[in-house]
């Protein structure tokens, strides 16, 4: 077992870093304050094949493995969690179904121009009934001749207005499953621009606030029965199959939002001075630090994996949940620490970590949160 | 390749527009001191068309001799034909030393030259001297002695270099203007003036010039300056550079500034100092709200009175500040400027 | 047409420079990064190569780990890398680096040669115009411009206080500012395709026309006599005081040095 990256992920990561460096952490905080969707950079990463990184080349992607996908949100979130989570809901919760269970049409017509960047793409799922629970589902998609009429609405949406193109879960039927009557539920791919599709309140966020995070409208709006995605009923294993990539997405960001709070922390004492002496000469400083470096080490082996288990095993669903459990918690608590080691100054908006300790608490909570995380994992350990 | 053949310090003489660049003076005044030590003259190439007239100019600066090479194709500088010309010259002269100045035309010149003629070539050098190599006798190896040593900043001011060229000649350098030291005018002397032609007959290597732009510009050259007030990113905007404007008027100064200023769009480059820019060397310097990267300090540690006013009190520019203010720019400049002016008004 | 793009591998002196504990400089604490002129240098060409289709193959000479800067390139769109490496060619001045990389250019196919106008670890900008005059092709240095019209290059050239437009005919060689462009990415894919892209290895004997006595330390006109890291003038007095007392500090400092 070796643990050094092959030489492709190394000249990956120096450049998401370079690109991070330059063109996304002089904008961070002025996107945190405006709560302003960083358009300018989308652009430029689309310019660079970001959007793309895991797809094939010949659905116009980058034709990279999911690691560099992983590093890249990682690299982007050390700067900025806004920006990272632009990507991975893209490419984690639109890009990725849509080569998972899109048809060859679906694929050309709408993959390729996301994997290109042309386009923007966001996931519809939550609805203010149905968050964890999948089957609290409202939004109806009735069949009438060659159209679905899909009826609701959908909330907390990432990349919201933003998006061009978006996978929507809504409920196709009822079916019976051992004895009981459930919800059939299906996906749908719907372009933004349809008639009967709008757009509610933009939500005001505690974290992450330069994501466009708005709720989805649909009254009676129609959709071509060729955007139903994958097959009728699919829609649940759909949902869960495009969960577990995309909590390796958040799981990067998390990690990406620890490891830049530990680098500021590192240099923000060695340069202060307490008492005559840089902080970082005091032990408790110390001890922090190496117990903050050591789960930021932890949490970044467990991203690499689960991101290696979707390369080459068929399910991943448990490396994503541990993966995205412990990187979310490890974000919060060494955002925290960081704040508290910057001391008045870390609770200032002029200091990064401030934003970083708002930022890391999404990444407990969206894409299934920490609790169900380890549900998914005890499942697996119980089966 | 017989060394005892080569007598001599020859400079480039550069001219643009038949106006002598004021590094030609420079060099003719580090020649002279380099000449003394060897016992030998200085010698100015003068190249160009119609440029005769201006060899007395070297000579009232120190130049001995002064070779023209005067030509219809050197009126506006290309590479091919002013390598030819020099080529030429120290074909026909045989120099133990040739000095061009480190201008965007001398560093374009030197290289091809000294490629053409087979030797080496030290660019960028900010001190000459003529002594033994190896400095030090080293066992086995002889040591040769009225040697040009050759020192030049590398690796972005970090390091420097001392550069011999012990086995070829002309042992050629380019050096950074505004270094060296002119000899004081001596008005009215006349030029001991050889002329000399190669011949010029185009071949593949000419370029064509389409078009000569002249950029307009009405300030003064920061490298020419006595007095520099320099602005860092700590001025926070291009509008504040305006508080600099003003210290500089009251003092008769200059306003310049560090690349991350142009960086950002704030100053045009001519006015940069440093490593990429341009090296200053004025009786006073103002490092305002410039943090003092090492590539700004290649540029400006050689000034007389460096004083340094910044916020920061770790600011490496402290190091090489004669005076450090460690406080607010933005309430220490106006004040100083309105002291200033009540000081100069009393006087006058 | 075909494009060849001289590029090194240097130290990154923006990051700091660190030394050994004899002073000389610790190359391998240090990061290298493509140089920034020869970056740019890079872009023009690939520029070249959008617009008119042209063939880049960039070419650097260095130790077997140059090979890296060869991938950064391919990763940012060049097309063929070639590394000339050997243990003779070793402790080159810019007279033999210059007698090396024209060795393996006559081996190669170019219409135009681009080099960066200097590197930031030697700062000489003479490789370029050396190359050319060993080659015996005319050269444009400083290019802020270029484009190409027919078998010439058009190329704006700068100067302190003005530019020369020139035009040269090709085959040349232009050396390029790194004001000259903002040079592109890599992309993700294109770094793939680079860590599986064959990479031309030559050593000595494939150098054309060269003869070993100018070649590496040997052939090197000039010689280091001494090297060390800068001695800086000391720190003089550092202060801190409000502005009225900073303002009579600094009046009296310029009445004491007698500049008022």
């Amino acid at each position: 077992m070796d643990f050094t990256l092959r030489k492709e992920h190394e000249m990956a990561r120096t450049l998401f870093k370079e690109f991070a460096e330059k063109e996304v952490k002089p904008l961070a905080q002025e996107v945190d304050e405006t709560e302003e969707f960083p358009r300018e950079t989308v652009a430029k990463m689309a310019k660079n094949g970001f959007l793309g990184i895991p797809i094939p080349k010949e659905y116009g992607g980058q034709g990279c493995d999911p690691l560099t996908y992983a590093m890249c949100v990682e690299e982007l979130s050390k700067v900025c969690g806004t920006t990272g989570v632009i990507v991975s809901a893209h490419t984690s919760l639109c890009c990725d179904p849509i080569m998972t269970f899109g048809t060859e049409e679906q694929k050309q017509k709408y993959l390729v121009p996301l994997a290109k960047g042309e386009k923007l793409g966001a996931f519809g799922l939550t609805e203010p009934g149905a968050g964890t629970d999948a089957q609290g589902q409202q939004t109806k998609a009735v069949l009438e001749g060659d159209e679905y009429v899909i009826n609701g609405s959908k909330i907390f949406i990432t990349n919201g207005k933003e998006a061009d193109v978006y996978v929507i879960f809504a409920v196709t039927g009822m079916i019976e499953k051992k004895g009981r009557k459930i919800k059939e539920i299906s996906s749908f791919i719907v372009e933004k621009g349809t008639p009967g599709f709008s757009f509610g309140t933009k939500e005001k966020k505690m974290g992450i606030r330069g994501s466009s995070t708005y709720e989805l409208i649909f009254t009676d709006c129609r959709v071509p029965k060729e955007n139903l995605l994958g097959k009728v009923g699919q829609g649940f294993k759909i949902a869960m199959h495009t969960l577990d990539g995309g909590r390796i997405g958040i799981a990067a960001q998390a990690l990406g939002i620890a490891e830049g709070a530990l680098d500021r922390t590192i240099a923000y004492t060695k340069e202060r001075k307490q008492f005559g002496k840089s902080i970082a000469a005091q032990q408790n400083t110390q001890f922090q630090l190496a117990d903050m470096a050591t789960k930021v080490q932890a949490a970044q082996l467990l991203v690499y994996k689960a991101a290696m288990a979707k390369a080459t095993q068929k399910e991943y669903g448990f490396e994503a949940a541990q993966a995205k459990l412990y990187a979310a918690e490890v974000a919060m608590e060494v955002t925290t620490k960081a704040v508290q080691l910057h001391g008045g100054y870390g609770y200032t908006r002029e200091y990064d970590v401030e934003r970083m300790m708002r930022d890391a608490k999404i990444t407990e909570i969206y894409e299934g949160t920490s609790e169900v995380q380890r549900m998914v994992i005890s499942a697996a350990l119980l089966k | 390749m017989n060394l005892e053949e080569y007598k001599g310090v020859y400079v480039f003489a550069q001219q643009v527009d038949n106006c002598i660049n004021s590094i030609a003076f420079e060099l003719i005044g580090k020649g002279k001191d380099l000449a003394n030590d060897l016992g030998t003259e200085v010698t100015a190439v003068l190249v160009g068309s119609d440029v005769k007239g201006l060899a007395d100019e070297l000579a009232e600066y120190g130049a001995d001799k002064v070779i023209v090479v005067d030509d219809p194709e050197l009126k506006e500088y290309r590479t091919e034909p002013y390598a030819h010309a020099l080529a030429s010259v120290i074909q026909k002269y045989k120099p133990e030393i040739f000095l061009v100045g480190a201008t965007a035309i001398g560093r374009d010149l030197g290289p091809r030259v000294s490629a053409r003629i087979h030797t080496g070539l030290t660019a960028d050098c900010t001190q000459l001297d003529i002594g033994d190599f190896p400095i030090n006798p080293v066992p086995g190896k002889e040591q040769k002695h009225n040697q040009l040593l050759m020192t030049r900043p590398a690796f972005g001011g970090n390091t420097i270099a001392t550069i011999a060229c012990p086995d070829f000649r002309p042992q050629m350098a380019t050096v950074r203007p505004g270094v060296m030291q002119k000899k004081e005018k001596k008005a009215g002397v006349k030029a001991n003036v050889e002329e000399f032609n190669p011949g010029f007959t185009p071949d593949n290597k000419y370029v064509e010039i389409l078009e000569v732009v002249k950029a307009v510009s009405d300030t003064v050259d920061i490298m020419d300056a006595k007095i520099l007030v320099s602005g860092g990113r700590g001025m926070g905007s291009p509008e504040n550079f305006k508080m600099l404007e003003d210290l500089a008027d009251v003092l008769g100064g200059t306003v310049s500034c560090s690349r991350a200023v142009v960086d950002a769009g704030w100053k045009p480059k001519d006015l940069q100092v440093g490593q990429t820019g341009k090296t200053v060397r004025p009786n006073v310097y103002f490092a305002v709200g410039i943090s003092g990267a090492i590539q700004h300090l290649a540029g400006m540690e050689e000034s007389d009175i460096i004083i340094a006013i910044n916020k920061d009190d770790t600011a490496p520019i402290f190091d090489v500040a004669d005076f450090g203010l460690v406080g607010d720019l933005n309430k220490i400049v106006p004040a100083l400027t309105e002291k200033l002016r009540a000081e100069l008004a009393d006087k006058n | 047409m075909k494009v060849v793009v001289c590029i090194k591998q240097v130290p990154d002196t923006k990051g700091g420079v660190k030394f050994n504990p004899d002073g000389t400089l610790d190359r391998a604490a240090m990061m290298t990064i493509m140089n920034p002129d020869d970056k740019a240098g890079l872009e023009a060409a690939l520029r070249l190569k959008d617009q008119y289709g042209a063939e880049v193959t960039v070419l650097t000479m260095g130790l077997p780990k140059a090979e890296d800067v060869l991938r950064e390139a391919i990763a940012m769109g060049a097309d063929k890398g070639v590394l000339v490496t050997d243990r003779v060619l070793g402790g080159a001045d810019t007279w033999a680096t210059s007698q090396t990389l024209a060795g393996a250019l006559r081996n190669m196919e170019y219409d135009l040669i681009i080099t960066g106008r200097q590197a930031i670890d030697g700062d000489t900008a003479q490789v370029g115009p050396q190359i050319s005059e060993h080659l015996n092709i005319p050269v444009i240095s400083y290019a802020q411009n270029l484009k190409i019209e027919g078998d010439s290059v058009i190329v704006e050239r700068q100067f302190d206080d003005r530019y020369h437009v020139l035009k040269a005919k090709m085959p040349c060689l232009i050396t390029a500012l790194a004001e000259l462009n903002e040079p592109r990415y890599m992309t993700p894919g294109g770094i793939f395709d680079a860590c599986k892209a064959e990479i031309t290895v030559w050593g000595r004997a494939d150098l054309k026309d060269v003869e070993d006595s100018n070649l590496g330390l040997k052939g090197s006109p000039t010689q280091i006599a001494k090297a060390s890291d800068k001695v800086r003038k000391g720190a003089g007095e550092k202060v801190t005081l409000d502005p009225a007392e900073a303002v009579d500090y600094i009046v009296g400092k310029l009445k004491e040095k007698h500049v008022i």
